[in-house]
């Protein structure tokens, strides 16, 4: 029997960024707002303090802050012939748990989508005709545009301390920055990180074969920085320890970085950590959420009602939850109708590298710290002859070199023993790595929907995950990494280059690009979408669904960027609209 | 109810009044925070001026008493003639003498209007009956009538009195330390019996395994040696482009200083500026330029210190204190360095400056030896002149922090 308990002006589903966001910006709207985390407090000193050290094999290996297979998990299978099975090990993609969730161990690489991004579908259509797509592709235009978010991208790089170069302020094209990238107000908040040799290197290669080399936008702060909130980071140190770790330094945007140190000030905000929502619970009509349910680390179950509940939990999990608390129509691939769980997507990664005759110091990195070429991203290239749509960036990272994960030996070079050890005390100061990084396009048969057979520890089915590569993307990844050992081969200096173009299946367990889009998407049509412009749902409005679950398709770059100007735009909306008029915004 | 009413009127009142004309009642609040009533009277996570916190003295441990308006276990009994008799003569309201761990020798200057508006302040509170543990004091102390003695000696009651020929911002400055403040009672040595050693008030004091640092400029890099704005910039923010608060500080920042208008804290500044210079002993422990400091820099770059206080100890202003110029670096005793690195300390965060940096406790990486070379080379690099630390003092400073949790 669950515990009831003192009803509040807003729920939040998870404590990660966009719950911080969110519990930011309603209390500040004067409600009561309780975030429940599935995970762990979590705080810079003493979780990732400098005092311990940072153990690749506790982080990066055994994956210390992330989702747990073995208490928590999903079904997997590539097609809807197979049998789906849950999964003991999750590479493809990592969930964070604890408070700060994957804004603890992201990278920081921060990007805006391109205008066209948002017009996917009416866009190809209009370049290159309807026929031009496949039938099964389910590609969606967004209910809004790139200047609809600009302010809001504004927001939230300016909340981060984003290091970086404009490409395009205002129209005018800025040397230096990405010249393909959507007009912004203003001029990042930081200037870019410190380059590393390595970058230098695909610098001169990328634009001795024409093509527009610029920085990636850093959550990685390249000096010290307050915050319009008064929050402070540290300047970043270039120890090479973003990716999987939490920043020891004050130095990686992340909630606790730069909103915790406001929002836990707050007599208005509280939170429960160790606390699992297992559904959202309805009134009589099926149309008002009265609250959640969930359960503690005793097993204790508690009613939390609410006037609101924004789910602000991982991707996959927001899709679970409403699909367990059945609001809104299932997705069936079959007849193509229904909703949630519609338009799941992934990207996709291939690598080549890069063998350099000098030494490039490959461990003084940060998580963004790369040089980027986006000419061959989203619509930035004439597709037509290639017969496929959308792109990928090609990056030289050099976010570390740390030991176990981050060295590089030239293809044929034993996996251990005497040639190992001696191929990489030839190659490890001497290498790195070029990431393409590709989106994915959402097809009628990648969905989510729940497992008939296997259940969760309270009693609930298991998300299953239908999902493989289609030749759309594969045939765009190669052409993609095609070019980018164009560049490799330009790199002056190079002894050769390993490539690692991705080919097959997919598979869940080998690390990729971590990135899950889809499952509640928006859109302006109820039966194409779950959630409205507003991130509001279309059958329970006093319900909001932040995050990107959101994505009707995932573009070539990292999230982060879009989910966070995404909920500024939705905590707009709320605070401006729906707190005046509770009721359906669109 | 009747409470609940009598302080919307009072705010009600005040929101009409001229900036800086207090109510009372807004005057006693802020008069009990400038007095951080609230740090000593709560205890770790327990109810609001509710006491029993305990409170470490050299003689034993005392538990604060509840304030709270509770008649049975706080000072809901009590006249506003009793609450003044406690403030400024040190006594109870049953006549037994109050252990000066209580601040009453600086109470003792704060005008009666004042102690009055303070008592109506504590009364709006909610009350909270929570019974105090009994004060475990070593004999002979625990014999109360003891301090009639003790006062004798060292405490003569009396009011606050104005210099005529100082600034009136140095009169209220004047007021706000010595009085309420009492700021003397943590930043100056104490004799064998507790008080303050005539004369050396402001130079530095002991306590909890920390040292208040002196104020009078007898240490480099003191507080004589920073710009007003600078000392007020820390009292309202815990920070400036020199140092962050660290230790006891934090919570004297967080409850106390930081809600100081911007004019008192500078008053206070002004007053602090103008302390009497003590003797000066910094210059009699010169760096000895020859000793060994290759081990100890090692340690400061390799993944301890530089990554936030920076390799030339240059700090990143308003975030990580500079250790370059330091007063805490270069104490003439090493303790509270030594404290600090052992086990970390969390910065004060207020609404002005709202993050909650944290210094992680480098006690369980290091070893005694290490913490040694690594603050010998701190206290002479980059122009820093303060003594050689030893892996004796650093095992000494390491057990009494252990022996104090």
């Amino acid at each position: 029997m669950a515990t009831r308990l003192k009803p509040v002006d807003a729920v939040l589903v998870g404590f990660g960024w966009t719950a911080a966001i969110i519990g930011q910006e309603l209390t500040d709207a004067g409600l009561h707002v309780v975030a429940l985390e599935r995970g762990p407090f979590r705080d810079t000193v003493p979780d990732f303090s400098p005092t311990q050290i940072q153990d690749e094999l506790r982080y990066a290996v055994r994956k210390a802050t992330f989702e747990e297979p073995e208490r928590e998990t999903l079904t997997f299978r590539n097609d809807a012939g197979q049998t789906a099975l849950p999964m003991r090990q999750l590479g493809s993609f990592l969930p964070g748990v604890g408070v700060g969730g994957a804004g603890v161990h992201w990278n920081g690489q921060n990007w805006r989508f391109m205008p066209t991004d948002f017009k996917m579908r009416s866009h190809c259509e209009q370049r290159y005709g309807k026929k031009f797509l496949p039938d099964d592709m389910t590609i969606q235009d967004w209910p809004l545009t790139y200047d609809d978010l600009e302010p809001y991208y504004d927001k939230w790089e300016y909340l981060c301390g984003i290091s970086g170069k404009a490409g395009n302020l205002n129209g005018a094209i800025q040397e230096g920055g990405n010249p393909f990238e959507g007009p912004r107000k203003r001029e990042f908040p930081l200037p870019p990180l410190k380059r590393s040799a390595s970058t230098m290197k695909f610098d001169e290669a990328a634009k001795s074969i024409g093509l527009h080399p610029f920085p990636c936008p850093a959550g990685n702060a390249s000096q010290p920085y307050t915050n319009p909130l008064g929050v402070k980071l540290g300047q970043c140190t270039y120890c090479g320890y973003c990716e999987w770790f939490g920043c020891a330094n004050y130095s990686k945007a992340s909630p606790q970085t730069t909103i915790l140190p406001v929002l836990l000030r707050k007599d208005k905000f509280s939170y429960k950590t160790n606390a699992t929502v297992t559904r959202v619970n309805l009134d009589s009509t099926g149309k008002k959420a009265t609250g959640v349910t969930y359960v503690d680390a005793q097993g204790r179950e508690f009613e939390q009602p609410a006037e609101m509940v924004i789910l602000c939990a991982y991707s996959l999990h927001n899709a679970h939850l409403l699909l367990v608390s059945k609001i809104g129509k299932p997705y069936d691939p079959a007849s193509n109708t229904g909703v949630v769980g519609k338009n799941y997507a992934y990207q996709v990664s291939a690598y080549v590298d890069v063998f350099f005759d000098e030494i490039v110091n490959p461990f003084m990195g940060a998580g963004a710290l790369g040089q980027v070429v986006d000419d061959f991203n989203g619509d930035n290239f004439d597709h037509g002859p290639h017969g496929f749509i959308g792109g990928a960036y090609i990056s030289m990272w050099q976010t570390g070199g740390r030991p176990i994960l981050q060295h590089y030996t030239p293809t044929g070079t034993p996996k251990w023993g005497g040639g190992f050890k001696k191929a990489l005390k030839e190659n490890y100061l001497r290498s790195s790595s070029m990431q393409i990084h590709g989106g994915v396009m959402s097809y009628r048969q990648n969905s989510l929907d729940l497992d008939p057979t296997y259940r969760d520890i309270y009693g609930n089915p298991l998300m299953r995950l239908t999902f493989d590569f289609q030749k759309n993307d594969l045939d765009m990844e190669q052409y993609v990494t095609d070019r980018a050992v164009e560049i490799a081969k330009a790199v002056k200096g190079n002894r050769g280059y390993n490539v690692r173009a991705r080919t097959g299946h997919y598979g869940i367990v080998e690390y990729q690009t971590t990135h899950n889009t889809g499952g509640a998407i928006i859109g302006d049509d109820p039966s194409t979408s779950v959630i409205n412009k507003y991130c509001q749902s279309w059958d329970v409005p006093n319900l909001f669904v932040m995050g990107a679950s959101a994505f009707p398709q995932n573009p070539g770059y990292n999230p982060t960027g879009t989910v966070g100007a995404l909920t500024y735009w939705a905590a707009d909306a709320i605070k401006s609209r729906y707190l005046k008029n509770p009721g359906a915004l669109a | 109810m009747k409470r609940a009413m009598i302080l919307a009127m009072a705010v009600a009142f005040a929101a009409s009044a001229h900036a800086g004309d207090f109510s009372e009642l807004q005057r006693g609040k802020y008069l009990v925070q400038a007095g951080d009533c609230e740090s000593c009277h709560t205890d770790r996570n327990g109810p609001r001026f509710a006491g029993a916190r305990a409170i470490p003295t050299p003689f034993g441990t005392l538990y604060s008493r509840n304030i709270t308006p509770d008649p049975a276990t706080g000072i809901g009994g009590w006249s506003d003639e009793d609450f003044y008799r406690a403030m400024h003569e040190g006594i109870s309201r049953d006549g037994s003498h109050l252990y000066p761990a209580f601040p009453y020798p600086w109470y003792t200057k704060l005008t009666r209007d004042d102690v009055r508006a303070m008592k109506s302040y504590l009364d709006t509170l909610e009350p909270v009956r929570q019974q105090i543990p009994p004060n475990e004091l070593r004999w002979p102390l625990n014999w109360r009538s003891l301090l009639s003695v003790w006062n004798s000696m060292f405490f003569k009651p009396g009011e606050w009195q104005p210099s005529n020929d100082k600034s009136a911002e140095w009169n209220r400055g004047g007021y706000l330390v010595e009085g309420a403040g009492h700021c003397s009672a943590c930043h100056s040595p104490k004799n064998l019996l507790g008080s303050v050693k005539k004369g050396d008030a402001f130079q530095g004091g002991e306590g909890e395994n920390w040292l208040a640092p002196d104020l009078t400029g007898r240490t480099l890099g003191g507080v004589s040696e920073w710009s007003i704005d600078e000392i007020a910039q820390f009292l309202l923010t815990g920070a400036n482009d020199r140092t962050r608060a660290s230790g006891p500080m934090t919570e004297v920042v967080e409850l106390s200083t930081s809600h100081l208008t911007a004019d008192d804290a500078k008053a206070v500044a002004t007053y602090l500026k103008d302390l009497p210079n003590g003797a000066s002993v910094a210059d009699k422990k010169t760096a000895d330029t020859s000793r060994d400091t290759t081990r100890g820099r090692d340690l400061y770059i390799d993944n301890n210190c530089a990554a936030c206080h920076m390799e030339n100890g240059s700090g990143q202003a308003g975030i990580f204190p500079a250790l370059k110029g330091s007063a805490i670096v270069q104490q003439p005793d090493p303790a509270t360095a030594i404290h600090l690195v052992l086990s970390g300390s969390r910065a004060a965060s207020t609404d002005s400056n709202p993050n909650r940096f944290a210094m992680p406790p480098f006690g369980g990486k290091l070893s005694d030896d290490e913490v040694a070379a690594l603050l010998t080379y701190v206290r002479s690099a980059w122009g820093n002149r303060a003594g050689s630390v030893s892996g004796s003092d650093v095992r000494s400073v390491r057990k009494q922090v252990a022996a104090s949790k």
